[in-house]
């Protein structure tokens, strides 16, 4: 790949601005179009991104499989904790208010920002160990072929 | 008005791609007109006012399948196969029988894009009227999938975890190279 000079510069200045737009469309989904769903998509695709044009050893120094296979699995367990969690407190399964009393709709905005926490990084998660399952198996069709 | 003239132009243009994916052969093109697709379908729902929605479709139909599926194609071949002419006979009336079904499967649909259908006035009003105070975030979207309906968001989670395990297990080859090399030192 040493030959995309182009690819790879353009690449290097666009991979921080999706993640940081990916950062964005998580922290910001409560006021604006977005969550985790799109979040962890875009988060992903930044990584797929390097993953293309660096090659996938070079992404999986960054964010080896064991890493990302953990964090599709710790999203899951986020979101279902916090149901229990409001569990523990005394009220109902996934029910925010139960993290400020006395201000319910506070805490459904907190309950609401580590779900979709959740949701975003078990979506990233999957869509990157996905992407490595298929990058990882040896290719059938030459660079030229295409 | 011009809402109406702009879905006509985006269906004709969804209806054009759909027809070009069958008839190319050549399976990158496929999947670029697939990702064409996508963004068509994520217009319309912007003209619906769906943003949320087209924002998923964007991302997840024209990014992510794209790039799974050239990932695919990397791995199997650049070209469709061509079927034998005696399978193809059945196709038409199958597709004829299918699309008839389901246009008299619309004729009961409420209006497209009508206010006073059910889905707009069972839970929908409460969750517009009340969000403000219940839940205090401007984006309702985002309180009814995190909030109200959290539940179904906490299984959509655990499907897409279901999905990706069930990829792994399948393609990763985790199991094939380590029975490989158990096959090497024995």
């Amino acid at each position: 790949m040493r030959h995309h000079l182009i690819l790879r510069t353009v690449s290097k200045l666009l991979i921080g601005t999706i993640v940081l737009f990916a950062l964005y469309v998580q922290f910001h989904g409560d006021y604006s179009p977005g969550g985790g769903f799109q979040a962890g998509v875009i988060f992903a695709v930044a990584f797929i991104l390097h993953g293309i044009v660096f090659g996938l050893a070079t992404v999986q120094r960054v964010f080896p499989p064991w890493l990302v296979h953990k964090c599709a699995a710790l999203g899951v367990l986020l979101y279902a904790g916090t149901g229990v969690a409001s569990m523990m407190l005394g009220y109902d399964y996934l029910d925010y208010g139960a993290f400020t009393p006395d201000h319910p709709s506070h805490g459904q905005h907190y309950g609401i920002l580590v779900v979709e926490l959740g949701v975003g990084i078990t979506v990233a998660g999957v869509m990157i160990s996905v992407f490595y399952a298929f990058a990882g198996r040896p290719p059938s069709i030459s660079d030229d072929d295409w | 008005m011009p809402d109406t003239w702009i879905n006509i132009f985006l269906f004709t243009m969804l209806a054009a791609t759909a027809l070009a994916i069958v008839g190319v052969r050549h399976l990158f093109a496929v999947i670029m007109l697939f990702g064409v697709f996508s963004l068509l379908s994520a217009l319309l729902f912007v003209t619906l006012d769906a943003v949320d929605v087209a924002f998923t479709e964007a991302a997840v139909g024209a990014g992510i399948s794209t790039v799974l599926m050239l990932g695919t194609v990397a791995l199997t071949s650049r070209t469709e196969r061509h079927t034998a002419r005696k399978r193809q006979v059945w196709a038409l009336p199958l597709v004829l029988v299918t699309a008839a079904a389901l246009f008299y499967g619309t004729l009961d649909m409420p209006g497209f894009g009508g206010a006073d259908t059910p889905a707009q006035r069972h839970v929908a009003p409460h969750y517009l009227d009340q969000t403000a105070s219940e839940i205090g975030i401007p984006n309702v979207v985002t309180a009814v999938l995190a909030s109200y309906r959290g539940y179904d968001t906490l299984g959509e989670t655990a499907v897409i975890f279901t999905a990706g395990v069930g990829v792994l297990l399948i393609i990763s080859g985790l199991g094939i190279r380590r029975r490989r090399d158990e096959d090497e030192d024995g």
